[in-house]
């Protein structure tokens, strides 16, 4: 008898042993559902899967009284929008920094201290500076994203640039480059694919703060709307939104991974 | 006039001695091979050569005027790992050299311009046995191979001066034989004027034309740091009998025995 240490599921049991928590997850939930509703009809804490699918009926496939947009779908342009915006942004500064402080030690110097002092401000404390100096249109909802992650980001790819072997950096310059070429044809290639990796990190908390500038202003937005509805207890709304933005957000680490995969194999080859 | 001169050389970590009072002239096209115990500064002379370490006394010269003190095209070297960039295939590998000196700005060639290029670098991999190869990653290679294609990216610049170290100590003996025969061939085929380190006494005694070994020869058991290493033989290769082998061997394992 092997010891459990040892001892691998096979394929099909991996799937099945993946699925079975969120099996019972789900059959929890319907008892749990049942036996509130069964006691008052009109709970609405543990709503039934009828209650939820005519909720998203509503939001996603029947244009909205007082708008006549697809609610659904409207909040999931804006959300998106922003967190590209911010996202994209911040990566964009992430490399930029990332790259100078980590391949240049006077850059290093000057700006480190500064960007560890940044880092350790907590962004949702400046979140009313924002509103005040932004105002509570789009600009604030992404620079709260932009602040959020963008000091995690330029730290790491500085790190991330550091850990290039110095054997590369002599190499590149016994090949005649200048230090220009040396970031243009070694460090920045290399940086690319952990740029990826780095932004898949951030993620999570890139949708933290867009959730958290949604619900405190916003017209619109998946933020906005569950933090709109919670007033009327509406789970029925909740809970499929909840599950969408967490769809959303494996869609977007898996298509991410995917890319990386697929476009920089010397990197995914030899780790 | 020499390639390289060193008048009363020394490098010091501290109070560590590393190499003290080296003296030695090479001429355009030597190949000099470096052996010595583990730990006696053939990899910091190296360095000193490349330009990353800087000499603590005495003069160490290229072509008459002081070694530039940073690492630049008249130097190529070869190290034992990390030599080749992992995000290029071998043949832009080897183009590199061309594109950084054609291109200053974007450090790339592209259309008719890189179509040359690509021809006089195929040539140099089918110099070295890896046409086959030519659109594979590093990591796709054999540790052989790979060292086989920095040795092709690095003669791409026509270094003044190649820096082998220890650049096949990883690989096996019988793949290192055939990697010494390909060196040897390109060392003749163009003139160039080598340093390799190796670790392998016996190998240096048939490689290249000069065999230098390095040894410390005072020694302190009390304070190891207290002296550094010398070149001990200086021997043109082909003279040296098994006796002086023998000999060179039983004084090295006696420094590398003590320093441990
Ligand atoms: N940057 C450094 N700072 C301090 N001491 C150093 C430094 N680099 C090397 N040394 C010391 O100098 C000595 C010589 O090291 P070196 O790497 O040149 O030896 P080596 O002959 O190449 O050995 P090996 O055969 O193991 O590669 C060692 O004692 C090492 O500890
Ligand atoms: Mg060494």
């Amino acid at each position: 008898m092997k010891k459990l240490i040892n001892r691998q599921p096979g394929r099909v049991a991996t799937w099945a042993l993946g699925l079975l928590p969120f099996a019972l997850l789900l059959v929890v939930y319907l008892l749990a559902s049942d036996a509130r509703l069964e006691a008052n009809p009109n709970d609405k804490l543990l709503p039934a899967f009828s209650a939820m699918g005519d909720a998203i009926q509503r939001m996603a496939f029947e244009p909205s009284k007082r708008s006549g947009e697809y609610l659904l779908w409207a909040d999931t342009l804006a959300s998106l929008t922003r967190l590209a915006i911010g996202v994209g942004i911040s990566a964009l500064m992430g490399l930029v920094f990332g790259i100078v402080t980590g391949t240049l030690p006077y850059a290093r110097a000057g700006l480190s201290p500064l960007i560890t002092g940044l880092s350790l401000v907590p962004p949702m404390a400046i979140l009313p500076i924002l509103f005040i100096l932004f105002g509570l249109g789009e600009l604030a909802k992404v620079m709260l994203i932009i602040i959020g992650i963008t000091p995690f980001l330029i730290r790491d790819l500085q790190q991330r640039a550091r850990e290039i072997p110095a054997e590369q950096v002599i190499k590149m310059q016994t090949l005649g480059a200048n230090t220009w070429q040396i970031i243009l044809r070694l460090v920045w290639p290399q940086i690319m694919p952990r740029l990826i990796s780095a932004v898949r990190l951030s993620l999570g908390s890139a949708w933290l703060f867009l959730i958290a500038a949604e619900a405190i202003a916003a017209t619109e937005g998946l933020g906005y709307r569950i933090f709109l509805v919670r007033r009327y207890l509406s789970m029925d709304v909740i809970l499929p939104y909840v599950l969408w933005i967490t769809l959303l957000a494996f869609a977007i680490d898996f298509l991410l991974a995917r890319y990386s995969r697929w476009r920089y194999p010397w990197f995914h080859g030899s780790h | 006039m020499a390639i390289i001169e060193m008048n009363n050389l020394w490098k010091e970590y501290g109070d560590q001695v590393v190499l003290e009072r080296l003296n030695a002239e090479v001429q355009e096209g030597e190949f000099v091979t470096l052996v010595g115990a583990s730990g006696c500064g053939k990899t910091t002379f190296l360095k000193m050569l490349l330009g990353t370490e800087s000499p603590t006394r005495g003069e160490l010269l290229l072509d008459g005027a002081p070694i530039p003190d940073q690492p630049d095209e008249t130097r190529g070297i070869v190290f034992q790992r990390y030599s080749v960039l992992p995000h290029l295939s071998a043949l832009e590998n080897v183009m590199l050299a061309d594109e950084l000196h054609r291109h200053k700005l974007i450090g790339r060639a592209f259309g008719g311009k890189r179509k040359a290029l690509k021809d006089a670098a195929m040539a140099m991999l089918e110099s070295v046995g890896l046409t086959q190869a030519a659109g594979k990653f590093p990591h796709e290679l054999s540790g052989g191979m790979q060292q086989r294609l920095a040795i092709a990216q690095a003669l791409m610049k026509r270094p003044r001066i190649l820096l082998l170290d220890e650049p096949f100590g990883a690989l096996d003996p019988g793949i290192r034989r055939d990697m010494h025969h390909l060196v040897l061939d390109l060392w003749r085929e163009q003139g160039l004027t080598i340093f390799m380190v190796t670790h392998d006494l016996a190998e240096g005694f048939y490689l290249g034309t000069r065999l230098w070994v390095f040894d410390k020869t005072r020694l302190d058991p009390q304070a190891p740091g207290a002296y550094g290493a010398r070149i001990t033989y200086d021997l043109p290769v082909g003279d040296c009998d098994k006796g002086t082998l023998t000999a060179i061997q039983e004084q090295a394992d006696a420094t590398a025995r003590t320093m441990a």
